[in-house]
């Protein structure tokens, strides 16, 4: 039984383990339809194919080889980030895009071209890609890069999984001094703190320049109390301090599924105020070991089980930054008007890069992620209104994130959808691209 | 300082991979892969050269069931340096059904669980014992305590190796040899990949599984449950009366 990070669906599949880099082309060879699923860290049905075949990537998680002098590492595609991490950071090299969870695949990394903390600066995970080796259910094993094969290339960054099985990549890693960040909190009361902190963070007009303001930024937004829209700003560089605090070894885990929710207008209420003081009072600056600053959760086992039994959406939009404030103002009023909606809000602006995959989901303007305990039509007719502000804003949702976005407004979102199609493999499908897209 | 020497028989497979690498987590080691198919341990062998670039890797392949062939290399090998550890892992799950229906098969299946990996252990403990030391690690299963009608081919090659380990340990008591017998329960690795996403018995991470045979080896404890849970589990069904047992559709 099969589920994703979201546990709305609980489904069997025919699960087909690849193990063998060598061996997976013959493997994959006729085998559709089918999609490769890498840790289920997607919250919808992006990785799901539900009765169908599933192949498991997570068994190609060798490394191939290292260049100390370029920092180029060659791996498999089931490689977890956190093993990178945690082998080359003492070496001096980081992977350079850190989403909110360690615990996915270089694969999966690429296929919905993930986005960390400092996308106004490195961009996303594609943009660290010089190579990657694609396996299609015709029997080809393609290899393509920015250079190689470019069409291919940029159908396949962020191409949620559709063209092909990635079997292994070369990525640029970053030198680091240490494991460390100089992190600083600082809290604000509205949007328009919002939207001031992060220009001054950032440096608006990104230039590329490293040398002022902050490689990270992100934000908390409580969605309830203070008119939604207070929260905590966090933002950080990479520090020169080579010791400091060690993340704590011991690991939670929430060890069941409780029969309903935990999270409800009660628990979010106090929750959020509690949090937001709390985080008010330790505001500044801090030296913060990267595994708790770019993934706090991590060291919570199934923490998404909290949701209970019928699971949890997350909402991600991307809106242009000449829209952003009012639409995530509108947003924001929606969420608390309806009463739900949950502690894990984040608000983060993105740089002025476009995403370079044909279905990448950074551009320019701020991004809002939050979390939905599934109440039903309640929270489907919550979703609709959000749509319509998307839509009118010329936004996007996130793909990793969705589980039930109507096809126009995939349609609207991407606009180069239909140069993606051309690239599609037709031995690969999903729940979410027959929902989308027809197969 | 003395870099440990460790061999590792089937080090293509998952569970003899994982520990592999947290023996190299542990500091800069000399290891010798052995496999059945010089690519697919080169494989194994390049990941372990980018983890741990200052260890020494290197591979070799044998025959795995000819006796004279793995006589002639685990005599190499020990004649080289002395073995601080050998770890035997090689092993095959049949389809139980498909090995009543052909003999060929239920005989490869013993062949390759049973037999096969008594040959190293034997080969090895002859050298390990006149050089006075190391640690031999054998790979049975909870499969092995007691025969069950869902996988008796393979239990039963595995219990081959229970008794063979027992016998070793009795003989070798005193001589700075220890033989560690590692018992896993079901794990999350190609072998058991076409029980995943079915609702079959849940399987224990690779990973975890792994820590605990190190753990083990480290330790040079002669009998360890792989996750320990299974110590239990099989005690009680070891001692199921057959009236019983016999009702249990395991
Ligand atoms: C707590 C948490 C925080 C998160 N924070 C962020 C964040 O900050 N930024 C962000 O961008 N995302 C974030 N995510 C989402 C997550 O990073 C993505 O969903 C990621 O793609 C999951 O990777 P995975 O290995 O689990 O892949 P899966 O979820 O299993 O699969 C994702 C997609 O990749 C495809 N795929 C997987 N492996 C391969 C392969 N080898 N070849 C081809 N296609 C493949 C699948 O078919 C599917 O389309 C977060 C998720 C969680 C749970
Ligand atoms: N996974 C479990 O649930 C579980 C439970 C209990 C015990 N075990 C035991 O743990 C050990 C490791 O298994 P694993 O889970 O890591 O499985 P695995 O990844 O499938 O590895 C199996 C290993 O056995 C080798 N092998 C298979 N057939 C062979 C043959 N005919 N001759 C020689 N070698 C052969 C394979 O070599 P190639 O790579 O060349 O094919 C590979 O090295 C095995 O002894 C297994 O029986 C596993």
């Amino acid at each position: 039984m099969i589920s994703s990070w979201g546990r709305l669906s609980r489904a069997e599949h025919a699960v087909r383990y690849l193990a063998d880099r060598a061996a997976a082309p013959g493997q994959l060879r006729g085998a559709g339809p089918g999609v490769c699923f890498g840790m289920g860290r997607s919250y919808g049905d992006v990785c799901l194919n539900p009765g169908g075949a599933l192949w498991d990537m997570s068994g190609l998680n060798r490394f191939i080889a290292f260049d100390p002098e370029t920092g180029v590492l060659t791996c498999e595609a089931g490689v977890l980030l956190r093993d990178i991490q945690r082998l080359f950071v003492p070496r001096g090299f980081m992977v350079p895009v850190n989403p909110g969870t360690q615990l996915i695949t270089v694969g999966g990394a690429i296929a919905n071209d993930v986005h960390g903390k400092n996308h106004h600066r490195q961009g996303s995970f594609g943009d660290h890609v010089l190579r990657l080796r694609l396996a299609r259910t015709d029997g080809a094993l393609i290899d393509c890069g920015p250079e190689r094969e470019p069409g291919l290339f940029c159908a396949t960054v962020g191409g949620i999984g559709l063209t092909g099985a990635i079997l292994e990549a070369d990525i640029r890693l970053r030198r680091v001094a240490g494991p460390f960040i100089d992190a600083e909190l600082i809290a604000f009361a509205n949007l328009d703190e919002f939207f001031q902190l992060s220009d001054a963070s950032e440096g608006t007009g990104a230039t590329g320049k490293a040398s002022a303001g902050f490689e990270h930024t992100v934000s908390w937004i409580d969605c309830v109390c203070g008119g939604g829209g207070r929260g905590i700003f966090m933002r950080g560089n990479p520090a020169s301090a080579t010791c400091g605090p060690l993340p704590k070894g011991g690991r939670l885990a929430v060890p069941f599924v409780p029969p309903v929710s935990l999270v409800n207008s009660l628990s979010l209420r106090l929750f959020n105020t509690l949090y937001y003081g709390l985080k008010k009072r330790a505001a500044g600056p801090s030296l913060v070991h990267y595994e708790p600053f770019f993934c706090p959760l991590d060291n919570v086992g199934h923490w998404n089980r909290i949701y209970g039994p019928r699971g949890f959406y997350q909402y991600q939009s991307v809106i242009p930054r000449e829209n952003g404030r009012e639409a995530t103002q509108a947003m924001l009023g929606e969420i608390a008007r309806s009463g739900n909606g949950s502690f894990l809000a984040v608000l983060k602006t993105f740089g002025q890069r476009q995403g370079l995959g044909m279905l990448s989901f950074p551009r320019p303007g701020v991004t809002l992620a939050l979390d939905f305990p599934n109440k039903g039509a309640a929270t489907a007719r919550l979703f609709e209104r959000l749509d319509a502000i998307v839509r009118e804003a010329k936004g996007r949702l996130y793909l990793a994130k969705d589980a039930r976005m109507p096809r126009t407004l995939l349609e609207s979102g991407y606009p180069r959808l239909a140069e993606f199609l051309n690239y599609r493999d037709p031995g690969i499908s999903s729940a979410m691209s027959r929902r989308l897209l027809g197969v | 300082m003395h870099r440990r020497r460790i061999v590792i028989i089937g080090a293509t497979s998952a569970l003899a991979e994982r520990c592999a690498r947290l023996w190299l987590e542990q500091g800069p080691a000399e290891l010798v892969l052995v496999g059945r198919d010089l690519e697919k341990t080169g494989r194994v062998a390049m990941d372990l050269r980018v983890r741990s670039p200052q260890s020494s890797v290197s591979e070799r392949t044998v025959d795995f069931q000819d006796p004279a062939a793995i006589g002639a290399l685990v005599a190499s090998l020990c004649a080289a340096a002395p073995v601080d550890v050998a770890l035997i892992a090689h092993g095959l799950l049949p389809d139980q059904s498909a090995c009543q229906a052909d003999l060929g098969l239920c005989r490869e299946a013993l062949l390759v669980n049973g037999v096969s990996p008594a040959l190293f252990a034997e080969a090895f403990a002859g050298h390990m014992e006149r050089a006075g030391g190391g640690t031999l690690a054998l790979i049975g299963s909870v499969a092995g305590d007691r025969g069950r009608k869902t996988n008796y081919v393979y239990g039963a090659g595995k219990g081959l190796l229970t008794r063979y380990a027992q016998g070793l340990q009795h003989r070798l008591a005193g001589t700075g040899v220890s033989v560690v017998l590692i018992l896993p329960g079901p794990t999350a690795t190609p072998m058991t990949a076409h029980l995943k996403g079915k609702g079959g018995p849940p399987l224990a991470d690779a990973d975890a599984v792994a820590r605990t045979m190190v753990d083990a080896i480290e330790k040079r404890r002669p009998l360890c449950y792989a996750p320990g849970k299974w110590a239990l589990v099989m005690l009680i069904l070891r001692h199921l009366p057959r009236c019983i047992f016999n009702r249990l559709n395991i």
